[in-house]
């Protein structure tokens, strides 16, 4: 990829970005506040906190953009990390539920009914708020970090590792599901009533939310663009490109493969984070095979391998699924396992490939990703 | 079971020659009653036809007089009348009147020409618990071919003789319990045996107690060996489902470096055109051959998921060899389309029926049950292993397709049309997962998530394996179903999953590329 | 590679339009796919157009309600029909002149079978379209999840399906059966002489919460009538779970001697791999029947019945009750169905979340009628004590409690899918959200008290 291609695509996107960020940041808000209810301008709180909603799966699409689309490693897991996280947090609001409860008692409901006595030992760290915080960032750093471990160190790559992941999901997913893990079951957490003291059915409390939300997702995209443009995220490419040749040249891939995975794990977490007291529920099936997979279709109709596009990505999908599944129900399944085919084979960079493409017409347009072709073979 | 339009009537196929066939429902019971004994009645018309008016008395002494006559002088040509009766009775009356049917029909069944009903009807005699019943099941005992319905009349009689109230009798039927494994009878011993080991408990319970414990070893040490025959079964069963369903997989993957997510639909297509098929023969055909419908449906279900791969292969596929990533992100797509169009188009309403010849099981040894349809699939599943070898190994188009996977440019060079080869290959996978989806109809749903509910495990069967290696496969699926069994029964099926998948990615550590690794310019696949 | 391929171009042209839409200007797009939906959905949703044209003048604006059940996803099987039921007797009410005089507009929405987006959904139908009641939702985790967005704004669920009990909420009306209502007089009538005396159980559930309270429940019911603890077996399995062959070998081993039943609380497809393996097991219905609490006509249509056949089932409603009502129910919702086009058409079958769901349209009109408003709160407190002549016969809304008073059918399965009624409850059997078996000393109560009470 030549040097000053690149600079050149890197100021159109940080453009793109500063694009979005202030539209999300200021405009989004201040239409919330500002325009009378009635007009046509408003967006209501119940929109607010949808595009909330969104912007935690951009935060978690930014995690998996960076190790799928820099550095070839495709994780159809990132839902656990987000469950992880998400859970944490949720731990945090169950327990600060208290005694208004459906039961009326200090524990949490779905542990009355499945006749819990007493407050699980590692429910304890939940109780304040640092806990729910630090868990759930650490819960997933250090699961990827266990389990990247074990998985790079022994050279799973590829597809095997795209199937091991799989395979965690769906393990993730049954396990949740389990009332012994003491994690509500089916059911997940649930009718959490305040964070901080702030009341979550306020709709100030929500408009902060999503200010947060706004801002972390801020924060993770210059984080990953730092890492991008360090000289670790050229050997991520070059991984992504020819691992072997990076090997040979005396790098240890799996180290760096694990380090982002790592990151992306945190990102998911974080996600997780933000997402719960703004829908107000977690269960397991946010886990599961399905949802982490819908993940990868985000990052792939954005655009892998450029951030804004994992954020364009994620936002577009869950908009048009809001909107597209209120008229046809039942072509949803058909849209979106169409897009999925349709931008994996004619459009692998998505989106924003799309857009370079078509202001790139009379420039020389300059593939996003080389063919995978050379990792597979 | 109503399904009496099947049982004059036993397929003869393929599966004829290994499957005993003996099968029929169990439940032609009242017209096989019926006509067994119809001539004795008028005799009996006297002391009957007065039981007739005292069963409807108020008084309970008198309706349980009337019905100790009616079991011991009637036969199965009163059962219309007592239904007539019950149907108009109040509750008491009903309760008096059911025993007297339930005896009278079992009874007639006995002697019933299928070997289901005879056995149904000496096991629910136990259940009555009627002294009358122990000469019936002795006599009908004596007569018996079957080796385990006669098994059943014996245990029968002595479960009900162990009611008696003679300390001699309960002593010859705890003994002969033991003798005859009977698992039916360990809850009955371990109760007397309870009450032997009670402090107040007297001489005679004391001897009962004692005779039983003998017993009760004797059935358990049996029953351990027979509960791990059964155990053996099913996970050979579950392994030879994971091996059927992987097969197509692991041809894809390994010959054409292709990860078909959508292989779960196509064996769910291949369920559907079963579940088509079966529809067609209801229409067009006249119920006796209702049961030709399955092997019918087989190469029907082989070619529509053989067209589906075909078409899948040349709209999606085509554009992504060698991009393995790729294909599992668009077939996953196609999946998803697959799957929503089978839920908006057919919906729910997909009950595929088993044919009589696979329905119920054989009973090969005292405690072991082996169903009809798991026998099948494992039959199946090595037929269809078979199949592939030597279509691989042994056939002409076998040499093309290898030789393509391991150099597409020098087979082109020498004369392989590599796009057929390939379409072929793909579209003979698929037909495998039709297969699958075919033979699945027998053990589970026909319903839009089927394929969901098994891609996880098969894919795990395939990392496991290897890849391009049949032989990696089969020991993959043996090693997960077989494990998978014999962990279940102490950790729930849960965890028995969990398991497995933790297992496997331990595994992995061990061996990177599977059981058996590829060698060569592809190991880096 | 393909994608530089010049026939890409138009396609990538398309697709940017829509691109810089969704990023800078949503309110366009959102409208843009509004009118363009219109054209297709609305018109087929609302029904009778001209007849809600016509009255709108007479009795002013239409009253909104909305419809929250799952059209899509895992769920859908089971949750469409009972859109289908509210629609239709929305339709029924609007022909006979509606509510007060207004007509009734329906909105339907898809959760998609998806837990948070239930929620989502929830509140938009409370805070967008502001309807006046919401019909909706079938599972328990669904239900918890839209639970705290009813309380929250102050809305009204009326909820069609048996469900495990310990809720009391203010915002939701329970039309489906308490676990008094369903499971434990269905084993108790297993326990009497007339069902066969049975004293050993195995209860086997779908690993989700009505599975694992109702069980508590009965086990907490079970050791209370004396039967010995090492005679009640519990086990559960995950969703979708295929394979049953261990448990039948362990069914089976339990059941030797007899006297063994199976209490089944197994949930949606697992339940034709669960019955084929335990006919082919070898095991009857005369050794050990399945009381299945979860299965119902309308799951029956999808299954191989042949399995089934002499296994039972409980519930409050079957399509084949005997009442002049349900003959004309029955016989509308097959033409409603034929009408309208909807799969399957005339071979649709009703059952007891159909009848539920159906019936609970027509409390809440009855209710709002009694208020004279459509405002949540007198609302509800007209639904106490309301009476409906249902399909299935006379119900009654509790007076306090918000659940409904109904009678108990256990029936047997038939070869051609639908249920002979073996015994009936005596009159309506009083719901209890609260068990009187595990939790004696709570009750639930809106009037006297604030919902869940401790009883003195």
């Amino acid at each position: 990829m030549p040097e000053q291609v690149v600079s050149h695509q890197d100021s159109r996107e940080t453009l793109l970005f500063y694009a979005v960020g202030i539209l999300f940041l200021l405009v989004v808000p201040l239409l919330n506040v500002l325009p009378a209810e009635d007009s046509w301008l408003h967006i209501s709180d119940f929109r607010l906190n949808q595009f909330g909603k969104f912007l935690a799966f951009a935060i978690l699409a930014l995690g998996l953009d960076l190790i799928w689309g820099y550095c070839g490693v495709l994780s159809m897991g990132q839902g656990v990390f987000f469950g992880f996280g998400a859970y944490c947090m949720g731990m945090y609001l169950t327990l600060q539920i208290g005694k208004e409860s459906v039961y009326g008692s200090e524990l949490p409901d779905f542990m009355v009914w499945t006749q819990v006595k007493e407050l699980p030992l590692f429910w304890y760290p939940f109780k304040s708020f640092m806990g729910g915080f630090l868990g759930a960032i650490l819960v997933p750093v250090l699961f990827a970090t266990i389990f990247g471990f074990l998985a790079f160190r022994s050279r799973i790559k590829g597809v095997y590792f795209a199937i091991i992941t799989q395979a965690l999901a769906f393990a993730a997913w049954l396990v949740f599901n389990r009332n012994e893990t003491r994690l509500g079951g089916t059911n997940g957490l649930t009718d959490f009533k305040q964070l901080l003291g702030y009341r979550l059915s306020d709709p100030s409390t929500q408009r902060g939310l999503y200010l947060i939300t706004v801002i972390a997702l801020i924060a993770s995209y210059l984080l990953c663009r730092w890492i991008v443009a360090s000289r670790a995220g050229k050997v991520l490419i070059a991984i992504r490109d020819s691992e072997s040749r990076v090997t040979f040249s005396g790098y240890t891939p799996w180290m760096f493969k694990l380090f982002v995975f790592v990151v992306a794990a945190g990102l998911a977490g974080l996600a997780g984070m933000l997402y719960v007291p703004q829908v107000g529920i977690i269960t397991p099936a946010q886990i599961g095979v399905l949802p982490s997979l819908e993940v990868v279709i985000w990052v792939a109709v954005g655009g892998r391998g450029t951030l804004i596009g994992a954020i364009l990505g994620a936002v577009a999908v869950n908009y048009g699924r809001s909107i597209l599944t209120n008229y046809f129900p039942e072509a949803w399944p058909f849209i979106l396992g169409g897009l999925f085919v349709v931008v994996v084979t004619m459009f692998p960079d998505g989106l924003v490939g799309m857009i370079r493409k078509l202001t790139d017409r009379k420039k020389t347009p300059a593939p996003l990703i080389k063919a995978e072709g050379s990792t597979a073979a | 079971m109503g399904l009496d339009r099947f049982s004059q009537y036993v397929l003869t196929l393929v599966l004829s020659a290994i499957l005993p066939i003996s099968l029929f429902s169990t439940s032609t019971l009242a017209a096989d009653a019926m006509s067994s004994a119809a001539s004795e009645t008028d005799s009996l018309a006297g002391p009957i036809e007065q039981a007739f008016i005292d069963i409807k008395s108020d008084d309970a002494a008198l309706r349980t007089q009337a019905a100790a006559v009616l079991i011991e002088k009637g036969n199965a040509s009163l059962i219309s009348r007592l239904d007539e009766i019950r149907a108009e009775a109040d509750r008491s009356v009903r309760q008096a009147i059911k025993p007297v049917i339930d005896l009278l029909k079992n009874h007639a069944n006995l002697t019933s020409e299928q070997a289901d009903t005879r056995r149904s009807a000496a096991a629910d005699l136990v259940g009555t618990g009627r002294v009358e019943a122990i000469t019936w099941l002795e006599e009908a005992a004596a007569k018996e071919q079957v080796w385990w319905v006669k098994y059943t009349m014996e245990e029968s009689a002595q479960l009900i003789q162990l009611r008696s109230d003679e300390q001699a009798v309960k002593l010859s039927a705890i003994k002969k319990l033991g003798e005859l494994r009977s698992q039916n009878g360990l809850s009955a011993l371990k109760e007397l045996l309870e009450a032997g080991t009670q402090s107040g408990a007297t001489e005679q319970q004391r001897a009962l107690a004692d005779s039983a414990q003998t017993s009760i070893g004797q059935i358990d040490s049996w029953g351990w060996w027979a509960g791990s025959i059964e155990t053996l079964f099913r996970g050979i069963s579950l392994s030879s489902i994971l091996l059927i369903m992987s097969l197509g997989l692991a041809i894809v993957f390994g010959l054409m470096g292709v990860i078909n997510m959508a292989h779960g639909e196509l064996m769910m297509v291949g369920a559907y055109a079963t579940f088509i098929t079966q529809q067609a023969f209801i229409a067009w055909f006249s119920p006796e051959n209702f049961d030709w419908y399955f092997p019918a449906a087989l190469p029907v279900a082989f070619l529509s998921a053989a067209l589906f791969g075909l078409v899948l292969e040349a709209t999606v596929i085509r554009f992504l060899y060698g991009r393995l990533l790729e294909t599992l992100l668009a077939t996953w797509g196609v999946s998803l389309i697959l799957m929503q169009a089978a839920r908006v188009y057919f919906g729910d309403l997909t009950a595929v029926i088993a044919p009589q010849a696979l329905r119920g099981g054989a009973q090969v040894m005292i405690g072991v049950y082996l169903p009809y349809n798991r026998i099948f699939i494992i039959i199946l599943s090595i037929v269809c292993v078979l199949g592939i070898y030597f279509l691989l190994f042994r056939s002409n188009l076998g040499v093309r397709v290898r030789a393509v996977t391991q150099n597409r440019n020098m087979s082109a060079c020498l004369g392989i049309p590599t796009r057929k080869v390939d379409s072929y290959t793909f579209a003979f996978a698929s037909g495998l997962a039709g297969i699958a989806g075919w033979a699945l109809t027998m053990v589970g749903n026909v319903d839009p998530g089927l394929g969901q509910n098994y891609i996880v495990d098969a894919f795990m069967v395939v990392v496991t394996g290897g890849v391009g290696k049949l032989a990696g496969t089969i020991w993959a699926s043996l090693g997960i179903g077989g494990l998978n069994k014999l962990i279940e029964p102490a950790s729930g099926a849960v965890y028995g999953k969990v398991f497995i998948l933790v297992g496997v990615i331990l595994f992995l550590q061990w061996r990177p590329q599977g059981l058996f690794a590829a060698k060569g310019r592809n190991a880096d696949a | 590679m393909d994608k530089n391929l010049p026939q890409d171009s138009p396609i990538a042209t398309e697709e940017v339009t829509a691109t810089e839409q969704t990023g800078s200007s949503r309110r366009e797009f959102l409208g843009q796919s509004g009118r363009v939906a219109a054209g297709f959905g609305v018109a087929a949703l609302l029904g009778n157009l001209g007849n809600y044209a016509l009255s709108y003048a007479a009795g002013g604006p239409p009253i909104k309600i909305g419809v929250l059940h799952s059209l899509s996803g895992t769920m859908a099987i089971s949750e469409v029909s009972l859109r289908d039921v509210v629609l239709m007797a929305v339709e029924e009410i609007n022909k006979a002149g509606g509510v007060m005089g207004r007509q009734v507009e329906a909105k339907v929405v898809d959760p998609a079978s998806n837990w948070d987006l239930f929620a989502e959904k929830a509140k938009q139908l409370l805070l967008e379209d502001k309807v006046s009641v919401v019909f909706g939702c079938w599972t328990s985790v669904s239900r918890k999840s839209v639970l705290p967005v009813f309380e929250k704004n102050n809305g009204l669920l009326f909820y069609p399906v048996q469900y495990e009990g310990e809720e009391c909420s203010r915002n939701v009306f329970y039309t489906g059966a308490a676990v008094n209502q369903q499971a434990a007089p269905a084993v108790e009538y297993l326990m009497s002489p007339e069902g066969g005396g049975y004293k050993k159980f195995y209860l086997l559930g779908t690993d989700y919460v009505y599975p694992r309270t109702t069980n508590k429940i009965l086990r907490a019911m079970l050791l209370a009538k004396k039967v010995p603890a090492s005679n009640i077996e519990e086990e559960y399995t995950p969703f979708h779970h295929q394979d049953y062959q261990t448990i039948c070998g362990k069914i089976k081993k339990f059941a030797a001697g007899g006297g063994a039943a199976v209490i089944s609380t197994i949930n949606g497809d697992s339940n034709v791999p669960f019955y084929k393996e335990f006919g082919n097991q070898g095991l009857r219905a005369e050794d050990a029947p399945i009381m299945a609490f979860s299965v119902a006509e309308d799951e029956l249509r999808g299954m191989d019945t042949s399995a089934l056949v002499g296994h039972l089932a409980a519930w409050n409603y079957y399509q084949s009750v005997d009442t002049p009502q349900n003959k004309k129910f029955v016989a509308n919702f097959k033409a409603y169905c034929k009408k309208n086009k909807l799969p399957d058409g005339e071979n649709r079958v009703t059952d007891d979340p159909i009848e539920a769901a159906y019936f609970g349209v027509y409390v809440w009109k009855q209710a709002v009628e009694k208020a004279g408003s459509i405002e949540v709160d007198a609302v509800r407190k007209a639904v106490y004590g309301q009476k409906f002549l249902a399909p299935g016969g006379q119900i009654m809304m509790d007076e306090a409690n918000q659940h409904t008073h109904k009678p108990v059918l256990i029936g047997e399965i038939l070869k051609n899918g639908q249920f002979k009624v073996i015994h009936r409850s005596k009159g309506l059997v009083k719901p209890e959200p609260w068990s009187e078996y595990t939790n004696p000393e709570k009750g639930c109560d809106w009037i006297s008290h604030q919902g869940t009470y401790q009883k003195k």
